[in-house]
């Protein structure tokens, strides 16, 4: 009996050595946000090339550029774009640079639980910098009651919830609210983890989401997938031109639209309180960082045709999964910049 | 009866009363956990899930049988490594050491005992990723390793203790050596605890995330060899757990159902193929 | 006659020598040095972790020095990192997680040991093992849906009617916080201090309890009077087992304690631990002194850790009698 299970554990470790895949295998890390829709390109494009095998692992946008770095990963994925900092390092380590592809973009909403409101609530670009600064206290605040006159707001004190972890959602809600605050911007910051003024610390939008929707008189932000999935109640922001637009891809795709055009060679751009009067005001990005240079030339065509594959029949995929998709625009300027790649 | 043995009777049966009650908290709690899983995990079982890779979301029919492959790959490397160090240290701790040494190791595998996970898999992170700029099996197996030694270390040294000098004079008095009374009298019957930690040791190692996450990284696809980043079941509960599809959700609770189903099916292989008579009868 | 050497040691030099190679012959002397190789592993690995977290936390110790400890601000945007919240929130939480799982698990230990029939004791322990097995992850999990939802209706708006005089239990009620923390590393300590402790209590010799018995003691006062501090080594082995256990936990902590950097003598205030911070913000971390910073939070838990064992053993040794099986700590 011992011996049967001695052979068959020497038989299974050699196994595990001898079975050689043939397939190409790109291992890449990153982002959270998009991982549902970068799980369904890779497979997708998988099943088109069946040898080529793309691993994409979600570990945080932070994750994503230290390993692409490291080069213990072929390509990274993040939410917020990689400072000149981090460019100068990559380029130290490597010797050549690091591109940055815009991918999709999404949206972070403001999502409440207030007992008996049931109503879609406005909120000023103040009233959303003074609650999470700590500022304003309860519901009824007249930053908050001014703009929704015809909702009956409780004088509850307000609970925040914040993400705990480091987060490219946390970096896209600072960048907004350091653009439109200038207290924000000098007492706190923006960054993927700053240190919160006020609020409880939830791990993950699940959980931000989860703790809104079990504490009643609090406030979060959670990326629009998980507000529409979980069906709960989230707000309109007043955007730069003066409106309250509530989160939707087609605000989402105005926001960009505006940028598209004023779009960068190297695609880093910050698309928070973007300009025009359909915009949503906290839309952003996500990018796919890509080397310039590969050394092993079948991943760098693996990946360039990707790419390629994704600005064309990949963004059909988009919106299914609550995506919007990138403007014309930037996909023509994406497609060029390809070639950047060696 | 005087009314002070009436007393003492009382506090015998009361406080006897309470230890069961204590089982009782304690067990009930695995049952509801149990529970718990099966109620919300248990549909999303299938064969399909045994035997398919994991599908993109939206797409009915995926599965994690590269987890369930990943963890088993993952536990063994972790076993090879952790339980011999943990198993023959305590040989040494509790047959041949100094009491100074004794004091050093112990506490030595107390503090390893409490560095956090993610800390152990940092470690890992930068002694096997780094140098060789990949994620791998070999790195996970490494960190997991790294976490039984403690519990293997510290556990087995009590039981291999807790056994009655007579034995150990005894086979002296027949003339064995050190090492030979060790393997065939005193091993023989710690037995039992030893599995015991061993198992334990396992069960801990088989549910941690965290030191997978920097070392095996994580793989929708099958990752042949030792190699290559690999997907466990305890990464793929961790990812699915906080996506925003309820379909996800289900299979991560069904994967921890999976999780649990396969330790059990080890703790009883491994009780009844390793298990034979016990020197010393229980008391 | 058979060749069999003695082991007695003789006096002097020449004798030492003769007795080192006749047990090297036996076997002995490698047995010896092999598993003393294996031992040492154990201290090297732990040693090598230590020098790549001191290594690794330059930048900080450097800048803050021993501010480290004293501060409470941590803020990755304006470079201010101080661990005092951290270590605050993991030496609590790893506290109440104790205060819990000792009693019950001691108790639970003793009825498996001494009173349950041996099937029935098998059994039960077998499925206690198993929660040993399940995920952190699916702890965290079940410490969102159940037992925070659970302290936010009922136990702590229960305990605040009771007990609320004491500033332990003042504070609003959010559910997540120290204690819902405490709780569910008590959960998951739980099986190592009964598995162990049962083990170590099964083994003590039946004699023991048969002596204490014929001089008329009653079946408790034979076990708790007897039994227990003969096995008092292994179990309070099994203790450090679980305090380890609680003061490392990652993933389970970070979903259910508040995820906030504070100090608050309640414990219903959201907190933090350094498992769960190092978790949460290492991934993301980016510049050298707040990577850095995190990684010195690992070596702040090492020494607390270092500290925390060094008293738990000083008590031992304080108490113990002699002639138990307290010649090990």
């Amino acid at each position: 009996m011992k011996r049967i299970a001695g052979i068959l554990l020497v038989a299974l470790a050699l196994a595990g050595i001898l079975w050689a895949d043939t397939a190409l295998s790109i291992n890449g890390a990153g982002a959270t946000f998009p991982y549902p829709m970068y799980s369904k390109w890779f497979d997708e494009y998988h099943k088109k090339n069946p040898n080529i095998q793309i691993n994409y692992q979600s570990i945080g946008s932070g994750g994503g550029i230290k390993q692409v770095t490291e080069g213990t990963v072929d390509f990274g994925a993040t939410d917020g774009p990689m400072n000149d900092e981090q460019l100068k390092a990559f380029q130290e380590k490597h010797g050549s640079g690091i591109l940055h592809f815009p991918t999709v973009l999404g949206a972070v909403v403001p999502t409440y639980n207030i007992p008996g409101v049931e109503a879609s609530l406005n909120f000023t670009p103040e009233a959303l910098a003074g609650i999470f600064l700590g500022k304003i206290t309860k519901w009824n605040d007249p930053a908050i009651t001014d703009a929704n006159k015809r909702i009956k707001l409780p004088a509850n004190e307000i609970v925040v919830v914040h993400r705990a972890e480091s987060s490219g959602t946390t970096y896209v809600w600072t960048d907004y609210l350091s653009k439109v605050s200038d207290e924000w911007k000098t007492k706190v910051g923006k960054g993927a983890a700053v240190n919160w003024p006020v609020g409880l610390g939830a791990k993950g939008n699940e959980a931000v989401t989860g703790t809104v929707k079990n504490t009643p008189n609090s406030v979060g932000y959670v990326e629009l997938i998980y507000a529409e999935a979980n069906k709960i109640p989230y707000g309109s922001v007043k955007n730069a031109a003066g409106v309250f637009v509530k989160a939707s891809l087609a605000a989402v795709s105005a926001a960009a639209a505006g940028a598209a055009k004023e779009m960068p060679d190297d695609f880093r751009v910050s698309i928070t309180n973007a300009p025009g009067k359909d915009a949503y005001s906290v839309a952003s990005f996500t990018w796919l960082l890509i080397p310039e240079k590969f050394s092993d030339a079948a991943k760098r065509d693996a990946l360039k045709g990707f790419i390629k594959w994704m600005l064309a029949d990949g963004q059909n995929y988009a919106e299914n999964l609550s995506y919007a998709k990138l403007p014309k625009e930037v996909v023509a300027k994406e497609l060029k910049a390809i070639e950047k790649i060696q | 009866m005087s009314a002070r043995l009436r007393w003492r009777k009382f506090v015998s049966g009361f406080m006897l009363t309470m230890t069961g009650v204590c089982a009782v908290v304690a067990v009930s709690v695995l049952f509801f956990i149990l529970g718990y899983l099966v109620f919300h995990g248990g549909t999303s079982i299938s064969w399909n899930f045994f035997t398919r890779l994991p599908t993109p979301v939206g797409e009915a029919g995926g599965g994690m049988a590269n987890a369930i492959v990943g963890s088993a790959k993952l536990l063994m490397l972790a076993s090879l490594f952790g339980v011999p160090i943990g198993f023959f240290g305590a040989i040494y701790l509790a047959e041949f050491s100094g009491s100074t040494t004794a004091f050093i190791v112990r506490y030595a595998a107390d503090l390893l005992n409490g560095v956090p996970s993610i800390v152990i898999g940092i470690f890992a992170y930068s002694l096997v990723v780094l140098p060789f700029k990949h994620f791998s099996t070999l790195a996970g197996g490494f960190a997991l390793g790294l976490m039984m030694i403690p519990i293997t270390l510290r556990s087995t040294e009590e039981f291999l203790r807790a056994v009655p000098n007579a034995l150990r004079e005894a086979a002296m008095a027949l003339g064995a050596s050190k090492w030979k009374t060790i393997a065939t009298v005193i091993v023989p019957a710690a037995y039992r605890g030893i599995l015991t930690a061993i198992l334990l040791a396992f069960a801990r190692v088989a549910g941690e995330t965290a030191p997978l996450l920097f070392t095996a990284f994580g793989n929708r696809f099958w990752s042949p060899g030792w190699n290559q980043p690999t997907a466990s079941l305890p990464v793929m509960i961790f990812t699915y757990a906080i996506a925003p599809y309820e379909d996800w959700h289900r299979q991560a609770w069904a994967a921890g159902l999976v999780l649990l189903g396969l330790i059990l099916a080890i703790n009883i292989v491994a009780r009844a193929v390793l298990s034979r008579g016990i020197a010393v009868p229980r008391s | 006659m058979a060749s069999t050497t003695t082991t007695v040691p003789s006096a002097g030099p020449v004798a030492g020598a003769r007795s080192f190679l006749s047990r090297l012959r036996e076997g002995d002397q490698i047995a010896r040095i092999i598993t003393f190789l294996f031992a040492a592993s154990v201290v090297l690995v732990t040693l090598l972790l230590v020098f790549e977290l001191w290594q690794g936390s330059v930048l900080p110790r450097h800048k803050f020095g021993f501010n480290f400890f004293r501060t409470s601000v941590w803020d990755p945007i304006f470079d201010q990192f101080g661990a005092l919240p951290f270590i605050f929130g993991t030496t609590v939480t790893a506290g109440v997680s104790l205060l819990i799982a000792v009693p019950l698990g001691i108790g639970a230990a003793i009825f498996l040991a001494e009173l349950a029939p041996a099937r029935l004791s098998d059994t039960l322990e077998f499925f206690i093992d198993l929660l040993a097995a399940v995920p952190s992850v699916i702890y965290g999990l079940l410490g969102i849906f159940i037992v925070v939802p659970l302290m936010r209706e009922y136990i702590q708006p229960g305990l605040k009617n009771t007990l609320g005089f004491l500033p332990l239990f003042q504070g609003p009620a959010y559910g997540v916080g120290f204690l819902t923390a405490g709780v569910v590393l008590a959960i998951m300590v739980i099986p190592y201090i009964i598995s162990v402790s049962r083990e170590v209590l099964l083994s003590v010799p039946r004699d023991q309890r048969e002596a204490a018995l014929s001089l008329g003691a009653t079946r408790w006062e034979s076990t708790w009077k007897v039994v227990v501090p003969f096995a008092r080594g292994g179990i309070f082995g099994s203790i450090f087992l679980a305090l380890a256990r609680a003061l490392g936990e990652t993933m389970a902590v970070t979903m259910v304690i508040g995820n906030t950097p504070t100090i608050s003598a309640s414990l219903f205030s959201p907190g933090y631990s350094i498992a769960a911070v190092i978790a949460n913000e290492f991934t993301e971390a980016t510049g050298d002194l707040y990577l850095q910073s995190l990684i010195e939070l690992g070596l702040v838990l090492f020494l607390l850790t270092f500290i925390l064992n060094g008293l738990a053993r000083l008590l031992i040794l304080l108490t113990s009698q002699r002639g138990s099986e307290m010649s090990h700590v």
